[in-house]
């Protein structure tokens, strides 16, 4: 079975950038859209990028701002100010 | 010139480890007398760091951001009535069962959280169990704040904390966190952070209250979520308790690999009250009990054993279990809940038939061959006017504290039983998983307070069913039996009636 790497965010305005940012930067996620929350998958392997979300965003964003609309998530988790990564060990 | 901006690393460094010291005036054995009797074996506790690297002053901006979110939700949707927007009035009654059941277990784990915090000696983890405290302290806050506001209009809420320590079945959720509680605080980081935490509540937490927002519940998603994004949080420092251990020292193997075994079989049993909920309460569904377990445990169970299994650690020993028990557990409970009812502070209902063919269609290899033929006879029953109530005391798991209901792996037409004798006295179990749990501590669980054995010996409130539900503050035709014909169903009907009359 693979291992996906997940992470789960609010559907709403304040997530949108990341959520966005996360569908570029990772090639092949898998969505599960759910009633007020979108739950993004990825195999073995997923990365949030400050910079990709910004570009978005349009302002300055620390990465650890995710807290706010974060749900869930699942891997093992790796954050420091350019990159939040969830992954499991191969 | 300004100073040059601190790296999220730094700041973790300056603002944890470094606010730590070593005792001059007190061994440090005795300032942390529990961490031992465990048998865990910790080496280096800089070992562990938290992957988030959360400090407190940015923790304080951040939850602080959360409640100005969660409040403004909650003053729009008391301000502008959505109590009569949401789907049925008989989805109130998840929330009578989540402020009875569940709140009162985040107060249980802040105050739990708050005695481990203080008592392993890492400043790494004291800091993010003191978070976490704070974090559960803010949850039960929450959510007696928004339910707070259905209280002006529903039944069956007002009485929480009494009847979380006297009402039969909420001994369920309060001895499993009685159980954490007065374990080590290892165990208690295994079971709580590691097994409950990271496993198991996204069942809770996810399908249900996307479920919540799609009843129309808005303050409820709300509080869910605003939880939800702490519990990631937590769900990290469960992983990294566990590969902090695991690393540590080859002999903390076993010990952890029964913790997770005892931890995730008494984690299935408590979160088939919420498989009921979900199968059976909402009256719009997101996704069955069975889809969401193949999502969050099958899957991402799966994954994380699989990264785990690098420390020899196995999944856990009834996982296959419970599995197969997920395709009977919601009907199973939901078939209790009917029954009893009467004795309890919400209402049940059987479900109509469109809600059936739902439930056939979710549960292809069960629900028509085993349930479908029972709860149409109920049904059949209530029409002619003769609806049934259970009219006896169950016999309860002395371990899960359950009503012993459940049925043999492989054979759904077979209660399970178990038994075992300690010191001269027999004590029953539901499944294998829980006797193994009372086997291997029997000194603790023959402490357990069994609510009908408790019924029994005169402790609570008296003899007679009535005098019981007094001392339940359960209000008699009021807060207990059906849903049809309960105060609660005629002010809904009464909403309804208006959404179609002039305002003013």
């Amino acid at each position: 079975m693979t291992q996906f790497a997940s992470i789960t965010l609010m559907q709403n305005d304040d997530a949108r950038p990341i959520i966005d940012a996360i569908l570029a930067d990772n090639p092949g996620v898998r969505i599960l859209s759910m009633p007020g929350a979108v739950k993004l998958d990825c195999d073995s392997r997923l990365t949030v990028s400050r910079a990709s979300v910004e570009e978005r965003l349009g302002r300055p964003w620390s990465l650890q701002e995710i807290q706010l609309v974060l749900v869930s998530m699942a891997g093992n988790l790796e954050e420091d100010d350019d990159l939040f990564t969830l992954s499991w060990h191969k | 010139m300004t100073a040059k901006k601190l790296s999220l690393k730094q700041r973790y460094e300056f603002l944890t480890r470094d606010l730590d010291w070593e005792p001059s005036y007190q061994p440090v054995d005795s300032i942390f007398p529990y961490d031992q009797f465990e048998g865990i074996k910790i080496k280096d506790w800089s070992g562990w760091e938290d992957p988030f690297r959360l400090t407190m002053d940015s923790y304080w901006k951040f939850q602080a951001e959360k409640e100005r979110k969660l409040y403004a939700v909650i003053d729009a949707f008391a301000q502008n009535n959505g109590q009569t927007g949401i789907s049925d009035g008989r989805y109130i009654n998840v929330l009578k069962l989540f402020l009875t059941a569940i709140s009162p277990a985040e107060y249980q784990a802040h105050r739990a959280f708050a005695f481990t915090g203080r008592h392993l000696r890492g400043a790494g983890t004291r800091v993010a169990c003191q978070m976490q405290s704070i974090d559960e302290l803010r949850h039960i806050q929450t959510q007696i704040h928004t339910i707070s506001h259905y209280n002006k209009f529903f039944d069956g809420m007002s009485e929480f904390p009494i009847q979380h320590d006297r009402v039969f079945y909420l001994s369920v959720p309060k001895s499993f966190f009685d159980d954490a509680r007065s374990a080590g605080p290892f165990e208690f980081m295994i079971a709580i952070g590691f097994a409950f935490e990271y496993l198991l509540t996204n069942l809770l937490f996810v399908p249900f209250m996307s479920g919540a927002a799609y009843n129309g519940d808005m303050s409820t998603v709300t509080f869910g979520f605003s939880a939800q994004s702490d519990e990631s949080r937590h769900m990290t420092l469960g992983i990294e308790v566990i590969k902090f251990l695991l690393e540590q020292h080859p002999d903390n193997l076993p010990i952890v690999q029964r913790w997770v075994d005892k931890w995730f079989w008494r984690g299935f049993r408590l979160l088939g009250v919420v498989a009921a909920m979900m199968d059976y309460m909402l009256p719009k569904k997101v996704m069955s009990w069975k889809e969401a377990w193949d999502i969050y445990f099958v899957e991402a169970g799966g994954a994380l054993f699989k990264d785990l299994a690098r420390y020899g650690l196995k999944m856990p020993k009834y996982a296959n279990v419970a599995t197969e028990a997920c395709e009977h557990i919601s009907h199973q409970n939901w078939g209790l809940f009917y029954q009893l009812c009467h004795v309890a502070g919400f209402h049940a209902w059987m479900p109509d038939a469109e809600h059936m063919d739902w439930l056939s269609e979710k549960y292809p290899n069960t629900f028509d061959k085993y349930y479908r033929p029972r709860f149409e006879m109920w049904a059949k029953q209530e029409k002619e006017g003769k609806r049934f109530y259970f009219n006896g005391l169950p016999q309860l798991c002395s371990c899960c504290q359950l009503p012993m209901l459940y049925t043999e792996p492989g054979d759904p037409t077979k209660t399970c039983f178990r038994n075992s004798t300690f010191k001269g006295t027999r004590y029953h179990f539901c499944s294998d998983g829980c006797k193994d749990i009372f086997d291997n501590e029997p000194e603790k669980y023959v402490q357990s307070w069994l609510p009908v054995n408790q019924i029994f010996q005169g402790n609570c409130g008296g003899a007679t069913v009535p005098e019981v539900l007094d001392w339940y503050k359960i209000n008699v035709g009021v807060d207990n039996c059906d849903y049809v014909g309960s105060p609660d169903e005629t002010l809904w009907k009464s909403w309804m009636e208006q959404r179609f009359s002039e305002a003013g």
